[in-house]
């Protein structure tokens, strides 16, 4: 039976408390809520930690609320099963939330989790003797990357539902940690490096998603994966759009996941449809370029020329959904 | 590392086990309360068969820490019947054969037990989502997907007779 | 009093939908598998495995380990030095390697230790000194006389098994042919992938004796194999198959785990058990082999086959496990479904360092299933021939004999074909569905029961014991194992229908070989067959014990006596009877009650060597039509529907047949689509994990259709033949019809990735042909075939002139 390592762990009933019982086990240390990323991750000795600190029975950071101002705010520790039922949010968001993992899986992961989950890899979410078989990869305590042995750079996915769409919608994430709060757009929260892929600074924990009001912005996603269950996206696309009255696109969000270390916006595509209708002749343009800023690699279920292959068709099919 | 005394609650009783914090309800249930019941195909959440129910929902024993259920309500197969009276879904199961090596059985019941419960009437598709977590080699899942909509009939009828002969809604557990 | 198993009316229990007899108790969390066992003071295995793909084993120093707290034992290859294999033409396996490892995780050292936890310590802390070798991972690399021997010292061929037979005249037949065509065609491997992981117990009890409780199908070879390599008399092992969480082939061969638990157990003196990890399953395999096939077949213009040649290459893997029965049997069936009154056939199966391949549902048959019925649809075309019609051409005759001497007795496929053809509006969809949607048909067969044991012996196939107690209570033995299929149910339901009882009267003891007479084991389909027809001696047998005494009793010959509804009663006058324990009573009085039933198979080898492989009592057939969606953007794949029949010859309890045929239906279906054991170039598993390698889930599998078709065989146990894995076979090449119908895109291969339609599709944009699907088989020179005389009565002797 695969087995975690063994770990302290701690319990703090206040963000405060998480945040003071995080800095002061050190490095190594990390917070978990559902567990459901990194359990697998820790019994496969992926990574290895010294200290838990476990943010379910943090008070207040579980919960779907509306805001004073419009918009929701969604707490970290909110279960995917219960964003995936709410009718409070964006249906694309209660949508991205439903497709992923397993019923289980939504039942015990958070919101805060697939903000945060690591990135993936076929060469990294192994378990041990297989990485010892063909040896260790940059991401843990390798020297090479195995995806693209040349390049001093770590591929893996970031591989998560709810980002891409959160920042179709134009969310927020507010932190805390040792050094206050702070609020910044989801998608500062990622850096295109597969190691180090969350911008947190140090001590530092998700607290809750903010959601502005929808106020008319059309929003979609559409995961693609290999079995309608289970599986992480191969591909992950998301696309919003504000339509004018008469049918002119003056803004669009469209943002793959998948197919890098963070959500990949493809600006060029949506400044094709700045100030155009969305007919089907413009929306092929959007998505044939919405395909230039993504360089899947070989290191998922479908192959990375597939990926590349079919996502401008997917975009197109959101963008579509949209019109 | 620490150990912990611990009580959870299981199928109704209040258990206590000497717990490693890192140790899983998996190892706890099978290995400290002698539980087999519950199987395990992977142990890394992507097989289902260690599905139990935690305050009446799916979760993955294998990767939960049996120290965050403590005062919560799990509820594993060996939990299912009332003595002499099996579950519906078992009985269901069973007539239909929708077990056939039942090692995803324990895990499969408790997720159709989970949805029946918050949907009694459920349709065929929402079984196939609500069961897609739970993998089998055996079935082909149909035999499975006729069982849950034949126990959650006979729940229906089960409830409708009660309720004509004014005993209300007694369920079926 | 008479019986008369064949009788096909007046049925009490067989036929009857009814739920198994441990349906409750693997319901309920009652059933104990191997894992869920546990004993005093037992110690918990592990095993070190190589991370080499081909290595040399300069030195393993166990040192470190064995000082570590809480290690009992450490064992290496040196102390299991005795090689085994399951077939006796290959006993090249050791539990632990001993100076070599052919593939990345291979067994090199095994721990036992007071918790998992501080054996998996002890892992890490052996250390072993590896010399590598060239990793040799293709069919191709396999033959390269330039490169390394897996199985000996320095370069050649790793050629573990070539075959070539040739039945009548091939040539003459290709000369009259009107249509000549060849295709080539790929399956890819793929695995069990059994939901219980395998696990073993074993313990050295007080007295010397050793008992294995372990997750097998066949506790009689994991028996034999123990006594080999322990160096124990059979005499003093006891193995015994707890309730099995599915098999599927997986746990037929002898595992190394097995090995190793009962050798842990016998130097520590301490149950021990060692239960694999899912990651573990992958590497100890035994699953579908990766198979390259050319066919090439003469028609004359109405669609008539003149002859056949096939050839199948084989990548085996790095043991021969069930290999050379697997390299036979991808050329047996062909013959099975199509009168083929010439036919060749040429099969290689090389070693590779990767985890060893052996029997998977349908073992070595779907593979040229898909091939042949793929063909077949090539020449229906070619021919302008609708692809049923072509079937029902060549359509082998009940109560017949091929070519290659294999006897076909009783066959309902024609009606299968007519069944699925007709209830799933086939002629109405194909070619005539929007596109993205199509529909394929295929047809198969497949054996009940192998005709030979694996290890030539000329005692029965199988025995059944029965006995009763003076209360009337009936117990019976058989070394049968349940692994969900539900035999030990079956077995009950036949011996209850002769004894006038219900199944579920019955104490049913099973797969012990202490306690129970020798069953060859659950694989190649042959439990109800064979320890049906042994059930039925023995309860006969018993009957015929009870009517003597009942029969003194009630002052009536016993002949004049039938069982039935707990009853012995005077035929045609129900009012003179005995209850069933009343009569026991009677017999008992005669002395003691109980009885031996024997199964064995008829005499059907034909004269040459691998006759053995192929041959059966019974073959069931087995049609199938699918209907899938596809994305032809995209190039996804979804079996919507599925129409099976299946010529059970008769359902002894249709609920579990048709779970039989429901479940191979999925499975074929995950080999279809996305199922595949793949590996990197270092020689490791590319996804060793139920997350990478894709079983369907509930939303991927079809609504399913299926239909029984009874026409009972003469020798089954009251007519049924096999159930479950036959109706796997015709699945996969309809699936891959149904893509063709739906996109035009030639499939030769499964299985059928987006990836690989998608690249097919993209190709057909560019105005190339759109296949998925291998140009050419690797070569090999397999000489001169052994030539075999057809026997009498064949399609040879009425071969079109």
């Amino acid at each position: 039976m695969m087995r975690l390592p063994p770990f302290a762990r701690l319990a703090p009933r206040t963000l405060a408390e998480a945040v003071e019982m995080l800095a002061d086990q050190g490095p190594g240390a990390a917070v978990v809520a559902g567990g459901t990323d990194l359990y697998p991750n820790m019994k496969r000795r992926q990574v290895e930690h010294h200290a838990l600190v476990d943010l379910r029975a943090v008070e207040g950071m579980r919960g779907i609320r509306e805001e004073p101002g419009g918009g929701i705010s969604i707490g970290a520790t909110t279960r995917l099963s219960h964003l995936a039922g709410s009718s409070a949010v964006p249906r694309a968001l209660a949508h991205a939330a439903s497709v992923i993992a397993s019923p289980q899986i939504r039942n015990m992961g958070t919101v805060g989790g697939n903000l945060c989950l690591d990135t993936r890899c076929s060469w990294y979410n192994e378990p041990e003797d297989w990485r010892t078989a063909v040896g260790f990869c940059l991401k843990a305590a390798g020297d090479v990357c195995r995806v693209a042995p040349a390049k001093s750079h770590c591929w893996a996915v970031a591989s998560s539902d709810l980002p891409p769409v959160a920042i179709a919608l134009g969310a927020s994430v507010r932190a805390v940690g040792p050094g206050g709060e702070r609020t910044f757009p989801v998608a500062d929260l990622y850096r295109d490096d597969g190691i180090d892929h969350l911008a947190l600074l140090p001590g530092e924990i998700v607290a809750e998603l903010l959601v502005p009001p929808v106020d008319g912005l059309r929003v979609t996603y559409r995961k693609i994966r290999r079995r309608g269950s289970i599986d992480f996206p191969e591909l992950g696309v998301a696309a919003s759009v504000r339509l004018a009255p008469e049918g002119i696109c003056e803004a669009a969000t469209i943002v793959l996941g998948s197919v890098a270390s963070a959500p990949v916006r493809c600006r060029e595509a949506e400044d094709l449809l700045a100030g155009r209708p969305l007919t089907p002749e413009v929306i092929e343009e959007a998505a044939a370029a919405a395909a230039h800023p993504a360089k899947p690699q070989d290191n998922t279920d479908l192959s990375h020329v597939y990926r590349k292959w079919v996502i401008p068709i997917h975009v197109s099919r959101a963008l579509q959904s949209l019109s | 590392m620490s150990r912990r005394l611990l009580v959870l609650r299981v199928n109704g009783l209040a258990r206590e086990a000497a717990v490693d914090e890192h140790h899983t309800l998996l190892e706890v249930l099978r290995e400290d309360l002698h539980l087999t019941g519950t199987k395990h195909g992977c142990e890394l959440g992507e097989c289902g068969a260690c599905t139990v129910l935690v305050d009446g929902e799916p979760w993955l024993a294998c990767l939960t820490l049996a120290v965050d259920v403590e005062g919560c309500e799990i509820t594993t197969v060996e939990g299912l019947a009332a003595p002499g009276r099996p579950d519906p879904l078992q009985s269901a199961f069973a007539e239909l054969g929708a077990a056939q090596c039942g090692y995803c059985s324990p895990g499969m019941l408790v997720s159709a037990r989970a949805l029946l419960d918050a949907n009694p009437s459920p349709t065929r598709d929402e079984v196939r989502h609500a069961l897609a977590g739970n993998l089998c080699r055996c079935t082909g899942y149909e035999a499975i997907l006729d069982a849950v909509l034949l126990a959650a009939d006979r729940d229906g009828s089960a409830r409708a007779a009660a309720h004509v002969a004014g005993g209300g809604d007694r369920g079926d557990r | 009093m008479t019986v008369d198993p064949s009788r096909t009316d007046d049925l009490a229990v067989v036929g009857t939908r009814r739920p198994k007899i441990d349906a409750m108790a693997r319901l309920t969390g009652e059933a104990r598998y191997a894992d869920d066992l546990s004993m005093p003071g037992m110690l918990v295995g592990r095993q070190l495995r190589s991370i080499h793909a081909h290595a040399r084993i300069r030195s393993v120093d166990t040192s470190r380990a064995e000082a570590l707290p809480g290690v009992v034992a450490v064992i290496t290859g040196r102390d299991v030095p005795i090689a085994y294999g399951v077939l006796p033409v290959s006993q090249d396996e050791n539990a632990l390697a001993v100076d070599r490892v052919r593939y990345v995780g291979e067994p090199v050292a095994a721990v036992a230790a007071v918790d998992e936890e501080t054996a998996e310590q002890a892992l890490r802390l052996v250390s072993v000194d590896y010399e590598p070798l060239p990793a040799v991972l293709s069919i191709e690399d396999a033959l390269d006389p330039s490169g390394v021997l897996i199985h000996g010292e320095g370069q050649g061929a790793n050629v573990h098994k070539a075959v070539a037979l040739e039945f009548g005249d091939v040539d003459a037949g290709f000369a009259a042919a009107d249509l000549v065509r060849e295709d080539v065609f790929s399956f890819a491997g793929n695995t069990h992938a059994p939901l219980e992981q395998p696990a073993t117990l074993a313990a050295l009890g007080g007295d010397g004796r050793l008992t294995v409780w372990s997750a097998t199908q066949a506790p009689h070879y994991l028996h034999r194999a123990l006594a080999r390599v322990l160096e124990l008399p059979s005499s003093r092992i006891r193995v015994v198959a707890p309730p099995v969480g599915g098999g599927f082939g997986a746990k037929t061969d002898i595992l190394p785990h097995e090995v190793a638990a009962a050798k842990l157990a016998m130097v520590t003196g301490r149950p021990v058990k060692i239960t694999l990890t899912r990651e573990e399953v992958f590497h100890s395999h035994r699953g579908r082999h990766p198979v390259q096939m050319w066919v090439r077949t003469g028609f004359t213009s109405d669609g008539r086959i003149t002859a056949m040649h096939f050839r199948s290459l084989l990548d085996g893997g790095a043991y021969g496990s069930f290999g050379v029965a697997s390299t036979y049997y991808t050329g047996a069936l062909q013959t099975t479904t199509y009168r083929i009154p010439a036919y060749r056939f040429e099969g290689l199966r090389v070693f590779t360092t990767k985890p060893p391949c052996g029997p998977k549902r349908g073992h070595g048959t779907p593979q040229p299933r898909f091939a042949v019925e793929r063909h077949l649809d090539r020449a229906a075309e070619e021919l302008g021939l609708d692809p049923v019609e072509l079937r029902l051409r060549n359509a082998v005759e009940p109560f017949s004999r091929t070519v290659n001497h294999l006897r076909i007795t009783s066959c309902g496929m024609r009606a299968c074909i007519e069944e699925v053809v007709s209830a799933s509006g086939y002629h109405g969809k194909k070619g005539h569905l929007p596109r993205g949607r199509g529909v394929g048909f295929a047809v198969s067969a497949y054996l009940s029961g192998a005709g030979l044991p694996i290890y030539w012996n000329d005692m029965p196939q199988s025995e059944v014991h029965i006995k009763v107690d003076r209360g009337g209570g009936v117990t019976v033995f058989s070394g049968a194992t349940d692994i969900g299929q539900g035999s030990t149910s079956t077995l009950a339901t036949i011996v209850a229908e002769i004894l006038g009882l219900q199944p579920e009267d019955l104490a049913m003891v099973t797969a012990d070989t202490d306690l129970t007479p020798v069953d060859l084991g659950s694989y190649s389909s042959r439990v109800t067959f064979m320890a049906g027809n042994a059930a039925i001696d023995a309860a006969s047998k018993l009957a015929r014990l009870v009517a003597e005494g009942a029969a003194q009793r009630l002052g009536v010959p016993p002949e004049e006596l039938v069982f039935r509804g707990g009853q012995v009663a005077v035929r045609g006058d129900p009012r003179k009877s005995l209850s069933w324990a009343q009569a026991v009573r009677a017999a008992s009085a005669r002395g003691a009650l109980m009885t031996s039933g024997v199964y064995w198979a008829p005499e059907m080898a034909g004269p040459y060597r691998g006759s053995g492989v192929g041959i059966s009592p019974a073959y069931s057939y087995s049609a199938a039509v699918v209907e899938v969606a596809t994305d032809p953007e995209t190039g996804e794949v979804s079996v919507e529907e599925v129409w099976i029949a299946h010529d059970i010859g008769r359902a002894i309890n249709p609920v579990l047949v048709q779970g039989q045929v429901e479940g191979s239906v999925y499975m074929a279906v995950g080999e279809a689509l996305m199922e595949e054991q793949s590996f990197r170039r270092q020689g490791v598993h590319r996804g060793p994990s139920l997350l990478d390698y894709k079983l369907p889930t509930t939303l991927e599998t079809p609504k399913i259709h299926t239909i029984l078709i009874e026409e009972p065989d003469p020798e089954g146990p009251f007519g049924a033949k096999e159930a479950g894995q036959g109706p796997l076979l015709p699945v996969i090449p309809a699936v891959a019809a149904a893509v063709e119908d739906a996109l035009g895109v030639v499939v030769h291969e499964v299985p059928i990735t987006p990836d690989r339609l998608l690249r097919a599709l993209r190709a057909g944009h560019r105005g190339k042909a759109p296949v998925i699907g291998p140009a050419s088989v690797p070569s090999f020179e397999f000489g001169e075939p052994e030539r075999v005389q057809p026997p009498v009565g064949s399609p040879a002797e009425v071969a079109v002139p």
